[in-house]
C-alpha cells in the first residue's frame, strides 16, 4: 500500500477524572458510574460495555453516590442534593436539597417507592418516589457521629447494626462501610483493614478477615468482599479472592452477575469476571478496562491541518508542524515548524463542555454545554483572533453532537428528543435556523452525527442503535438504516460513492449505500464470510471512521489499540489468514507479497489512540494519550506499599 | 578484629619527685588534627605535632608557679587556656613567646579544670562544683562562685561533651566512699547527681570514660577488681526529678586482673564494642600489669595487647585513633584500629539461614572463660584465686550456690548433683549463667571423666539447653555424650553448637552411622526433627507428584520423559534395584544424621576427617543422602516451617563431599556402582537443569535489549509503511 506519512500528536493532556460511585441496575443491565468532576456514565453491559451515555459534570455538582430506581437514575453528592437525571436529555431533571448537609450515601427499597439517604448531620430520610418527582417523607432516628454507608435492605436493622459494631471498635477505627445481608449478617469493612462478618440477631462477630493492612474502603486491591454473598455455604464466610486490578484505591464497587466492577483514583472501569461463572474461555469472561471514552473528545480540520482538543472546562486549538523532509520508513522527519498551540477557549458558566466541533476549513469553531451553544469565527492564517458568533437562534440551546457540513456553510446540532437542527450560515458571519429534522421512532440521544462531503446527506446515531439518514437538499428524512442490535460506535459517509460505513460495539462492521437505500454488495460478502475472530476479540470499540479522498477504496478506522486501512479492493481474510500480518509482509518480496495481502491493513506502531484521521494531504494525524502519563499524573495513592516494611 | 600498630615516642617525660605521679597532667587536642597540647605536672605546656614527633612551641610558667589544670585550646579563638596555681586563668595564643606576658585573670575560688571541645565554648570547672563559660568568667573575674558540692565531697573526674548544641559538663566526685556523677547541661542550666552503684569491694573506679553515642552519654569505668561497667544518661530532651537518683549500669567487661588488685589503670572506650584499657595484665603472660590492651566487650575476647615498658600511672588518651600513653621515661603514640567482627565469620559454613536468625541470640563463647575457666587442672593458683574473686564478686546469694555446686559435683553422688544442677539452671539469671554454666558443665565432665559411674544426663541437657554454651567452652562434652551413647545430648549439642570442630562432627557421623538400628529406636529424640523425618518418610507413600515433574533419577535421555508424570510403579519396575520408598536407615538414625548435615564445617577441613570412615559406612550415607535427595525432588514436599531439616544445598553438597574423600574406594566397590550411576544421572539432571536456566536467561536479555524504547517526544511525524 505504501509509505505514510505520520503525526504524532501527544500534546493532548487528557486527563479522566477519578470514579467515585457505580450503581448497577439488573434490570435493564446499564452501570451507572459517577466520577469526581460530577458527570455521569452510562454504560451497557449487555453491549460489549458500550459507554452509551455521558451526561456531562457541572462544577458545584459532586456525586457521592447513585442509585437506580427501576429506569430512573438518582444521585446525591455532598452539595446536599438529591437529583434525578433526564436520560433522553443527558442532564440532570431536577434536584431537591434535602436539608441534611452533605448526602453521602442514597438507596432505594427493592419496590422502588422510597428513597433513603444519608447525611452528614447523621440522619436518614425517607423521600416518596412518584411518578414525576420525589417527596419528602419523614425523618429517621439521628445517629451521633458521620453516617459513611447505610446497608441495604431494611433501615431499622441499621441501628442495631452501628450499635453492635460500635462497642467493639478500637478507638482509631473507622468503620467505613457495613452491608447488611438478608440473614441478619453484618458485613463491615473498617481502616484497619478488616472485614468483619458479625451475627446480626446477638451482636457477636462471627469471623474476621485481614484483607489488607490498609483502609478497606480505599484499598489497593479490590476485594472480592460483596462476593462473599454468592459463596455462602454453611453460615460460613469464605474469602474468595483478591484481585488487583487498580494502580491506585479503589472508590466504587459493583457486582453483577458474573464480574466484580471496580473503579477508582486510578480513572478506568476494570469489569473483571468470576471465572467459575463461566464454562469455558469466551469473550465475556476475559478482564476488560476501560480507559478512553467512546466517543470523540478530538476534532480535525483536515483542509487546514488543525486540532480540536476538548477538555471539560477548556477547547485547545492546534496547528500541526510540518515537515518537507524525506525518509525511509521508521525515520522520524526532521520538523520544518513545530506543532503550535493557537488558543485556550475557556468556557463559561459552570455546565461542562459536552461537545465540540471544528469546521474543515478551520475557519469556525463550535461547542456546547447543557445549557448553552456557542459558535465562534477563527482566524487563523496570519493574526489569530477569535470572535464569538453574537446572535444565534433561540432554537439552539443545547446539542449533544455538533458537526459541520464539509463546505462550513451549515451546522448539525443534535438536540432534544433526537431531533436534528440545522443552521445556516445566512450571510457573511450570521447563522440561521433553517429546519429541525424531528425524530421519527426513539427520544434517545442522538451520539453520532455525520455528513457526506457534497453536502447532501446526514446520518445521525442515537443510542437505540437507529441511524438516520437525511436528504439535505430536499430537508427531509431519507432513510432508516436497518437498526441492527449492537450500538453504532462510529460511521462516515463515504466522500465518493455516499456509502454509509457503521462500526458498531460489538465490532461488526456495515456498508450501507444511502442513494440504493441498501447494503452494498462488499458488506454483504463481509458478513456472509464473517469477520475475522482476531478483529471480533478485541475489546475497545472502534471510535473513528475516515476515508481516503485520493483512493476511493480505503477506509480508515481506528479503536484505542490499533488503526486500520480497509481495502476494499482486497480480499477478505478468512478465519484461517494471519489477521495481523504486516510483519509477515514484511519479511516477503514484492513478488510473494500479493498473495498474503488482505483487506484489514492493521498498524499497532501507535498505542493509546484517542483519534486517527486523514488529512487531505494524505498525511495521518494519530492522537496517542499514552496511558502511563495518565497515570504518572494522578495523585500517590494514600498509603503506598514500601518494599520490606 | 582490633589491632594496635607500632607505636613511636612522642617525647621523653622527666621523673617527678613521687615516683607514683604521673609526669603529665593532661594531653588535649589542638585545632589541627595532628596536634597534641601536653602539659606537664610542675610548669610547662607543650604543642606537638605528632606525625614528626615535633615541638611547635612550649610555654612556662614562672618557677614557684605551678600548673594546677591541663592547658586546652579554645577551638573559637585559637587561644589556649590553662590555669596556674588554682586561680590564675591564663589566656595565651600561639605567637605568644612568653606565658607571663600573656592575658591572666584571678578568679575567686579554686579551679577544678578548664575543658574545651570542637563546637562549643570553654567552660571553667570550680572545685566546689560550680561551673561557668570561660568568656562570662573572664568578663567577671572576681565574681563570687557557689558551692555546689557538700563539705567532704571531692571532684575525681570530669570531662565535658558537645552534643547537637547542648554542651554537658560530666564531673564524678567521692564523699565518705560514695562515689556520684553530676551532669551539667549549659543553656540551659541544670544540674543532674545520680549515685553510683556501690561495688562490693567499697573499693572507688579506677577511671572514668565518658562518650556520645547515639544521643546518649556513655559513662564507662573500671573498678579495681577488673570490672568494666557501662552506664548510660539519656542526652537530650528528659530531665529528671529533683534529687539524686541511682545510675543504673551493666558489667560490659571482667577483665582477669590476675593476682591481687588492679593499681594504675584506665579504661577508655574506642567504640561500641572496644575498650582500651591500660594498666592491666595480659593473660597469657603470667606476670606484670604493664600492658596495654584493646577487649572487645560484645565477645568478651581479648583483641590486641602490648607490653609497655616502664611504669604506668593508668593514664591513656585517645583521640583520632591514637592512644596515647605515659609510661616509664616517654610518652607513646600508638596507632589502633578496630573493625567490626562478627564470631560467626570465623566459624566456617554458616548455619541454616532462618535458623540462624531465630537463634541470633546464642551466646558466644567467652574466651575469657575458655582461657582460663576450663581447666581444672591448670596453673592452679591463679585460676584458683581467679575463680573465687569471680564467685564471691558475682555477689549474689546464686554465686554462693555455683561454688556449693561446684564442690558438690566433685564429690556428690549422681542424683543430688543433677538435682542441684537442674535448681541452679532453672533459677539462675542469664548474666550470671553465661559465667558459671561453663564451670558447671566443665566440672560435670571432668568428674564423668574421671569416674565412669558418674553420668548426670539430665543436668548436661539442662545445660546444652541454656544456650550458654559452646563446644569450645567445653571441649569433652560432646565426645563424653558419645562415649556414653546419650543420642539425645549428641543431639542438642549439634543443634545448639555453633562451633564444633569438624574431626568432632565427623566422630559422630563414624558413632551414628555404625551404630545398629535397633539400639537408636528406644533413644527419645528431639520430637520435632523425628516428626519432619516420619513426614519425609511417609511423604512418598502419598505417590503425590508435582504436575509435570518426574524424578531425574528414572530420567531417559529423551527430553519428552520429562513432562509425563508416570505412575509410580512403573519406575520402580524400571529400576528394580532402587528401592525408593525404603529409607536406607532407621527413623532415629535418620535424625541423628540429618543433624550432622546441619552442622556448620568448612570443606577443606571436613575432608581428610571424612576419610576414616570406612566403605560400608560411606556407601549407607550415601544412599541415605540420595534418599533425601529424591524425596526433596520428587515430591512437592512443602517443609514446615518451623521444622529444623537440612536443606538440598546441604545435601548435595555432602554428597559431594563423600565422594571427594572416597572416590577412588567407591569406584572399585562393587556394590557402589548402582549407587554411583544413580549420582551420575543426578548430576546430569542438575546439568540440564542449570543449562535450561542458562537458555532462558539468554532469551530474557533478549527480551530486555528488545524492549529499549525510543524516547518518543511530545510531537514528531514519522514515516511508516503498511503492505
Amino acid at each position: 500500500m505504501g509509505e505514510l506519512k505520520v503525526h504524532r500528536v501527544r500534546f493532548f493532556d487528557y486527563m479522566p477524572t477519578a470514579i467515585r460511585a457505580m450503581a448497577f441496575n439488573a434490570h435493564t443491565e446499564r452501570l451507572a458510574l459517577a466520577r469526581m468532576d460530577g458527570s455521569v456514565e452510562i454504560f451497557n453491559f449487555t453491549d460489549h460495555y458500550f459507554q452509551e451515555k455521558v451526561i456531562p459534570g457541572k462544577d458545584s455538582r459532586s456525586i457521592e453516590s447513585l442509585c437506580w430506581v427501576g429506569g430512573r437514575l438518582f444521585s446525591a453528592g455532598l452539595n446536599g442534593e438529591i437529583a434525578e437525571y433526564d436520560l433522553e436529555n443527558l442532564r440532570p431533571k431536577y434536584s431537591l436539597e434535602a436539608y441534611g448537609g452533605p448526602i453521602w450515601t442514597v438507596i432505594s427499597n427493592t419496590q422502588g417507592t422510597q428513597l433513603a439517604i444519608g447525611c452528614e448531620d447523621g440522619t436518614v430520610k425517607l423521600f416518596e418516589v412518584l411518578e414525576e418527582h420525589i417527596q419528602f417523607e419523614r425523618n429517621l432516628d439521628r445517629q451521633k457521629g458521620k453516617r459513611n454507608s447505610p446497608s441495604d435492605c431494611s433501615l431499622t436493622y441499621r441501628l442495631l447494626v452501628d450499635r453492635g459494631i460500635g462497642g467493639s471498635k478500637s478507638r482509631e477505627t473507622v468503620v467505613w462501610s457495613v452491608a447488611f445481608l438478608s440473614d441478619h449478617t453484618v458485613v463491615s469493612g473498617d481502616s484497619a483493614g478488616k472485614v468483619q462478618v458479625w451475627d446480626g440477631h446477638t451482636g457477636t462477630l462471627v469471623k474476621t478477615h485481614l484483607v489488607t493492612k490498609w483502609d478497606v474502603f480505599l484499598p489497593d486491591l479490590a476485594f472480592q468482599f460483596i462476593a462473599p454473598t454468592l459463596h455462602q455455604q454453611d453460615k460460613e464466610w469464605v474469602r474468595t479472592r483478591t484481585f488487583k486490578n487498580h494502580t491506585h484505591d479503589v472508590r466504587a464497587l459493583a457486582e453483577i452477575e458474573t464480574a466484580i466492577v471496580s473503579g477508582g483514583m486510578d480513572t478506568h472501569l476494570v469489569v473483571r469476571p468470576l471465572l467459575e461463572k463461566f464454562d469455558e474461555k469466551s469473550h465475556a469472561s476475559g478482564l476488560r478496562k476501560i480507559h478512553f471514552p467512546h466517543r470523540n473528545l478530538v476534532s480535525c480540520a483536515k483542509k487546514a491541518g488543525l486540532l480540536l482538543f476538548q477538555f471539560p472546562g477548556q477547547l485547545e486549538l492546534w496547528r500541526l508542524g510540518d515537515s518537507d523532509g524525506h525518509g525511509k520508513p521508521g525515520d522520524r522527519l526532521p520538523l520544518k515548524w513545530k506543532p503550535e498551540k493557537l488558543l485556550l477557549l475557556k468556557r463559561k458558566g459552570e455546565d461542562h463542555i459536552c461537545c465540540s466541533a471544528l469546521s474543515s476549513c478551520g475557519g469556525w469553531l463550535a461547542y456546547s454545554t447543557v445549557s448553552s451553544v456557542r459558535i465562534y469565527r477563527l482566524q487563523t492564517d496570519n493574526n489569530i483572533s477569535i470572535t464569538k458568533v453574537s446572535k444565534l437562534p433561540k432554537v439552539l440551546r443545547s446539542a449533544h453532537q455538533l458537526c459541520f457540513s464539509s463546505d462550513s456553510s451549515k451546522m448539525f446540532a443534535a438536540s432534544s428528543q433526537s431531533s436534528v437542527l440545522v443552521i445556516a450560515l445566512t450571510q457573511s458571519e450570521s447563522w440561521s435556523h433553517s429546519v429541525t429534522f424531528p425524530s421519527p421512532g426513539s427520544r434517545q440521544p442522538i451520539h453520532l452525527m455525520t455528513t457526506s462531503v457534497d453536502g447532501k446527506w446526514l446520518a445521525a446515531a442515537n443510542s437505540d442503535c437507529e441511524i438516520h439518514v437525511y436528504n439535505l437538499q430536499k430537508l427531509k428524512l431519507h432513510c432508516i438504516v436497518p437498526v441492527y442490535g449492537s450500538c453504532p460506535s462510529a460511521m462516515g459517509i463515504h466522500p465518493t460513492t455516499n456509502n454509509l460505513t457503521m462500526v458498531h460495539a460489538d465490532q461488526q462492521l456495515f456498508e450501507y449505500s444511502i442513494v440504493e437505500k441498501q447494503y452494498t454488495d462488499w458488506s454483504r460478502k463481509l458478513q456472509k464470510q464473517g469477520l475475522h475472530n482476531v478483529w471480533l476479540d478485541r475489546d475497545t470499540p472502534v471510535t473513528h471512521v475516515t476515508f481516503n479522498p485520493k483512493n476511493p477504496n480505503q477506509v480508515v478506522l481506528h479503536d484505542m489499540h490499533m488503526f486500520c486501512i480497509i481495502d476494499q479492493s482486497l480480499p477478505l481474510p478468512d478465519q484461517k489468514t494471519q489477521f495481523y500480518n504486516q510483519m509477515t509482509l514484511r519479511s516477503l518480496s514484492e513478488q510473494e507479497r500479493p498473495s498474503h495481502l488482505h483487506a484489514f491493513k492493521i498498524c499497532k506502531t501507535f498505542q493509546d489512540l484517542l483519534c486517527v484521521s486523514l488529512l487531505d494531504d494524505q498525511s495521518l494525524v494519530v492522537v496517542e494519550r499514552p496511558l502511563l502519563a495518565i497515570t504518572s499524573q494522578l495523585p500517590a495513592p494514600v498509603r503506598q506499599k514500601k518494599f520490606a516494611t | 578484629m582490633a589491632a594496635l600498630y607500632e607505636g613511636f615516642t612522642l617525647c621523653g617525660l622527666v621523673p617527678t619527685q613521687n615516683a607514683s605521679d604521673s609526669a603529665i597532667q593532661g594531653i588535649e587536642l589542638d585545632g589541627d588534627s595532628d596536634h597534641a597540647l601536653v602539659t606537664d605536672s610542675t610548669r610547662s605546656v607543650t604543642l606537638y605535632k605528632v606525625s614528626d614527633q615535633k615541638p611547635l612551641g612550649s610555654w612556662t610558667v614562672k618557677q614557684g608557679q605551678l600548673l594546677t589544670c591541663p592547658a586546652v585550646c579554645n577551638f573559637q579563638t585559637k587561644e589556649y587556656v590553662v590555669v596556674s596555681d588554682n586561680k590564675v586563668i591564663r589566656v595565651w595564643k600561639d605567637e605568644d613567646f612568653n606565658l607571663d606576658r600573656a592575658f591572666k585573670a584571678t578568679v575567686s575560688a579554686d579551679v577544678w579544670r578548664v575543658h574545651s571541645a570542637p563546637g562549643g565554648e570553654p567552660v571553667v570547672l570550680f572545685q566546689r562544683g560550680a561551673v561557668r563559660l570561660l568568656d562570662s568568667l573572664l568578663s567577671a573575674p572576681q565574681q563570687p562562685i557557689e558551692d555546689v558540692l557538700s563539705e567532704e565531697e571531692v571532684i575525681r573526674w570530669s570531662t565535658n561533651i558537645v552534643a547537637e548544641k547542648q554542651h554537658f559538663v560530666l564531673f564524678t566526685t567521692e564523699q565518705k566512699g560514695e562515689h556520684f556523677l553530676y551532669v551539667q547541661r549549659l543553656n540551659p542550666n541544670t544540674l543532674q547527681k545520680y549515685r553510683l552503684e556501690r561495688e562490693d569491694s567499697r573499693s572507688a573506679p579506677l577511671s572514668f570514660s565518658a562518650s556520645l553515642r547515639d544521643k546518649h552519654i556513655n559513662l564507662l569505668y573500671l573498678y579495681p577488681n577488673g570490672c568494666v561497667y557501662q552506664s548510660v544518661v539519656a542526652a537530650r530532651g528528659y530531665v529528671g526529678p529533683e534529687g539524686v537518683q541511682a545510675l543504673p549500669r551493666s558489667l560490659r567487661l571482667r577483665l582477669p586482673v590476675g593476682e591481687g588488685e588492679l593499681g594504675a589503670a584506665s579504661a577508655v572506650a574506642l567504640d561500641e564494642a572496644h575498650v582500651a584499657v591500660v594498666g592491666m595484665p595480659h593473660p597469657s603472660a603470667r606476670t606484670g600489669k604493664d600492658f596495654l590492651c584493646i577487649w572487645n566487650t560484645n565477645f568478651q575476647t581479648l583483641q590486641a595487647g602490648k607490653e609497655m615498658a616502664g611504669r604506668i600511672h593508668g593514664q591513656v588518651w585517645c583521640y583520632l585513633g591514637k592512644l596515647f600513653v605515659p609510661h616509664g621515661k616517654a610518652l607513646s603514640v600508638i596507632p589502633y584500629e578496630c573493625q567490626k567482627s562478627s564470631l560467626a565469620s570465623a566459624l566456617g559454613k554458616l548455619r541454616h539461614a532462618g535458623i540462624a536468625v531465630s537463634k541470633s541470640s546464642v551466646a558466644v563463647p567467652s574466651w575469657n572463660t575458655l582461657l582460663h575457666g576450663n581447666q581444672p587442672q591448670g596453673p592452679a593458683k591463679i585460676v584458683a584465686t581467679r575463680k573465687s574473686k569471680l564467685s564471691r564478686k558475682s555477689q549474689s546469694v546464686q554465686a554462693l550456690t555455683v561454688d556449693q555446686v561446684l564442690k558438690l559435683i566433685k564429690t556428690g553422688p549422681v542424683d543430688e548433683v543433677q538435682r542441684e544442677v537442674e535448681a541452679l539452671v532453672s533459677r539462675g539469671d542469664a548474666q550470671d549463667l553465661q559465667l558459671s554454666v561453663g564451670q558447671l558443665a566443665c566440672h560435670l565432665v571432668a568428674r564423668s571423666q574421671a569416674e565412669t559411674t558418674f553420668y548426670t544426663p539430665g543436668a548436661l541437657a539442662q545445660l546444652v539447653r541454656t544456650q550458654c554454651l559452646c563446644h569450645s567452652v567445653c571441649p569433652d562434652l560432646l565426645l563424653l555424650a558419645l562415649e556414653h551413647k546419650d543420642y539425645f545430648l549428641c543431639q542438642l549439642c549439634l543443634q545448639l553448637f555453633p562451633d564444633i570442630p569438624e574431626v568432632v562432627t565427623c566422630a559422630c557421623l563414624k558413632t551414628f552411622i555404625s551404630v545398629p538400628d535397633g539400639d537408636v529406636e528406644m533413644v527419645s529424640l528431639e520430637p520435632d526433627s523425628v516428626s519432619f523425618m516420619e513426614g519425609l518418610v511417609v511423604a512418598g507413600a502419598r505417590g503425590g507428584q508435582q504436575n509435570g515433574f518426574s524424578p531425574p533419577l528414572f530420567e531417559e535421555d529423551s527430553c519428552d520423559a520429562h513432562h509425563q508424570p508416570k505412575p509410580t510403579q512403573h519406575q520402580d519396575k524400571k529400576n528394580p534395584t532402587l528401592q525408593l520408598e525404603a529409607c536406607p536407615v532407621g527413623l532415629h538414625k535418620a535424625v541423628l544424621l540429618n543433624e550432622v548435615l546441619q552442622t556448620p564445617y568448612s570443606d577443606n577441613l571436613l575432608l581428610p576427617h571424612l576419610k576414616d570412615l570406612n566403605t560400608q559406612q560411606v556407601i549407607l550415607f550415601l544412599q541415605y543422602l540420595q534418599f533425601v535427595y529424591l524425596k526433596y525432588s520428587q515430591d512437592v514436599y512443602t517443609q514446615t516451617p518451623g521444622l529444623r531439616s537440612p536443606t538440598v544445598t546441604q545435601v548435595i553438597d555432602w554428597v559431594c563431599l563423600l565422594l571427594d574423600a572416597h572416590f577412588t574406594v567407591l569406584v572399585m566397590a562393587p556394590d557402589a556402582k548402582g549407587l554411583l550411576s544413580n549420582l551420575n544421572s543426578f548430576v546430569k539432571s542438575q546439568v540440564k537443569l542449570f543449562s535450561e536456566l542458562g537458555k532462558i536467561e539468554g532469551s530474557l536479555q533478549g527480551l530486555h535489549k528488545m524492549k529499549l524504547s525510543k524516547d518518543i517526544s511530545q510531537y514528531s511525524i514519522e514515516v511508516i509503511e503498511l503492505f
